[in-house]
């Protein structure tokens, strides 16, 4: 998949029924590690659903049933046992819309560890302080920690939700559109911490814009009705696609 | 005829402001009338003195002990159970057949007369357990008339936190329980009190039920064996007996007053809960 060749999460065979709807349909997917991979693909074609496989979070709705495997670092999570707790330690996600806790900045982010047990005021504050040192909200925050969270802007509340995550030191981000509800120039600057947030995270984002799958990506993978059309190295698929419909959904032919 | 759309505006909007303003102007006559009737004979002595002979002399101590007895018993009792039924119907069930079931005779018990929850206490707690006559049996009673408001109030409250809330939450690798305690009941902590805080004044103002199971005792109460008179009942005795209407009178103002205090006090809660829910 990519030069090494590593893969962080693959799944197999991976099916997902939602009641009597097929949402996705042996889906064969590898995500390597410390890159970002994009799934791109029209409303509807199951990214958000596949996205939402990698951490459980499909288990939070009733009538979804899950059937294959999803390896992560080689292991089955989907196998009996697992504890979710310990899997979403791992594998966290920053949603669609930012949705701070109605808290102050230092409570948002300190939450994670609050309740995972760390109760020492100060080694609380060293955590929150590296956690948006992460998402570059420290130098604005550094003095405004008491601050009520929702009175920060939209790409500061999108960023304090990632620092939130951050806080609880994840191995793997899912992103589920993560600049949707951002200006063009907050997107902009999402990107860049993504970007930079690569070097230490394995990053999977799914997205409506295909220029921001470009931009951003090293991996990109494409969806249709519940399928994984195509994936491979972003260059590639924007460029050379080899399958027909990916190269018309790239072209604004459809979607 | 037909109206204009200007003019049948204008009409809806008399109707409205005529059918608002009796029902404030009987509510304000009604509050106004008994507060002039009763505040004047409002005293320290009153407040603080024991009756006497039936109620003609002397003061109401006794019964606001017995009334913040009672139903401070019966909310005690109802507020942790109503809270945890509601957790546990909203976060931990699915809607199905069972939690269907649960609501709706929550829903029925919410409509049966005080008296019906009387008439129960009495066979059951007073006779059939033994308590008497009692603040307990009184208690245990109000808990079981309040204890349907309390889930559904409860349950009102915690639907209203975001369900992302609860996601973040999860996502971050937290359990249920862990979100619920402190995601879900910290979001939702105003809207449950305020709950809690009306079924308190409920339970200050109910009558036919603690006259069935607490008695009407007028003496200052021991323990909680003791039988105890509320001030709303000990008013109904007084009007009824045609003992001093001023003592009655001075009765319902000092209830009226509480009763406007808990009120103001939920309403307070419940600002906080629509400011933090926007």
């Amino acid at each position: 998949m990519t030069d090494n060749g590593q893969v962080k999460i693959r799944t197999e065979r991976l099916n997902l029924h939602y009641g009597a709807f097929h949402a996705l349909k042996d889906v064969d997917m590898a995500v390597p590690p410390r890159m970002i991979t994009s799934i791109i693909g029209p409303s509807g074609c199951g990214k958000s659903t596949l996205l939402r496989c990698l951490n459980r979070m499909n288990d939070l709705i009733g009538t979804a049933r899950v059937t294959g495997r999803i390896l992560l670092d080689g292991k089955d999570i989907l196998a009996g046992g697992t504890a979710m707790t310990s899997l979403r330690r791992r594998v966290g996600m920053v949603f669609q819309r930012p949705n701070p806790f109605p808290l102050s900045v230092f409570d948002n982010v300190s939450y994670g560890p609050r309740v995972h047990g760390e109760l020492d005021r100060r080694r609380l504050a060293g955590i929150v302080e590296s956690a948006l040192r992460a998402t570059g909200l420290w130098e604005t925050l550094k003095d405004r920690l008491n601050e009520h969270a929702l009175s920060l802007s939209p790409e500061q509340q999108q960023r304090l939700c990632i620092s939130r995550l951050v806080a609880v030191e994840p191995e793997v981000l899912l992103m589920d559109e993560p600049c949707s509800a951002l200006d063009p120039i907050a997107t902009g600057h999402v990107e860049d911490l993504m970007k930079n947030l690569a070097q230490n995270y394995t990053i999977v984002i799914v997205t409506h814009n295909m220029q921001q799958a470009a931009r951003v990506s090293d991996v990109t993978a494409f969806m249709y009705l519940g399928r994984l059309i195509e994936s491979g190295p972003t260059k590639d698929i924007f460029v050379k696609p080899k399958e027909k419909q990916t190269e018309d959904y790239i072209t604004g032919r459809f979607g | 005829m037909r109206l204009s759309p200007a003019a049948s505006q204008r009409a809806a909007v008399a109707v409205m402001w005529t059918m608002t303003a009796a029902t404030i102007g009987v509510l304000a006559f009604v509050i106004l009338y008994v507060l002039a009737r009763g505040l004047p004979h409002v005293t320290w002595e009153f407040l603080s003195r024991a009756p006497e002979s039936m109620g003609r002399r002397g003061g109401i101590f006794p019964m606001i002990v017995g009334t913040l007895a009672v139903s401070g018993m019966g909310v005690l009792i109802s507020a942790p159970i109503g809270v945890a039924t509601a957790i546990y119907l909203t976060e931990y069930t699915r809607k199905g057949m069972l939690t269907t079931i649960i609501r709706f005779g929550a829903d029925c018990l919410a409509g049966i007369p005080s008296i019906i929850f009387g008439l129960f206490g009495f066979v059951f707690f007073a006779v059939g357990l033994g308590m008497g006559l009692s603040i307990l049996s009184g208690g245990l009673t109000l808990a079981l008339m309040v204890l349907p408001t309390i889930i559904r109030t409860s349950e009102e409250a915690i639907r209203a936190v975001p369900q992302s809330f609860r996601e973040v939450s999860f996502g971050l690798g937290c359990t249920r329980w862990q979100t619920v305690l402190f995601v879900v009941l910290r979001s939702a902590l105003p809207g449950i009190g305020t709950g809690i805080v009306l079924s308190l004044g409920r339970s200050i103002s109910e009558t036919a039920a603690v006259m069935l199971t607490a008695g009407s005792a007028m003496g200052l109460p021991q323990s909680l064996f003791d039988s105890s008179r509320t001030l709303a009942l000990h008013f109904y005795i007084l009007a009824r007996e045609g003992l001093p209407m001023s003592k009655a009178y001075a009765t319902a103002a000092v209830l009226i007053v509480a009763m406007l205090g808990l009120n103001l006090l939920a309403y307070g809660l419940m600002k906080r809960f629509h400011a933090k829910a926007r």
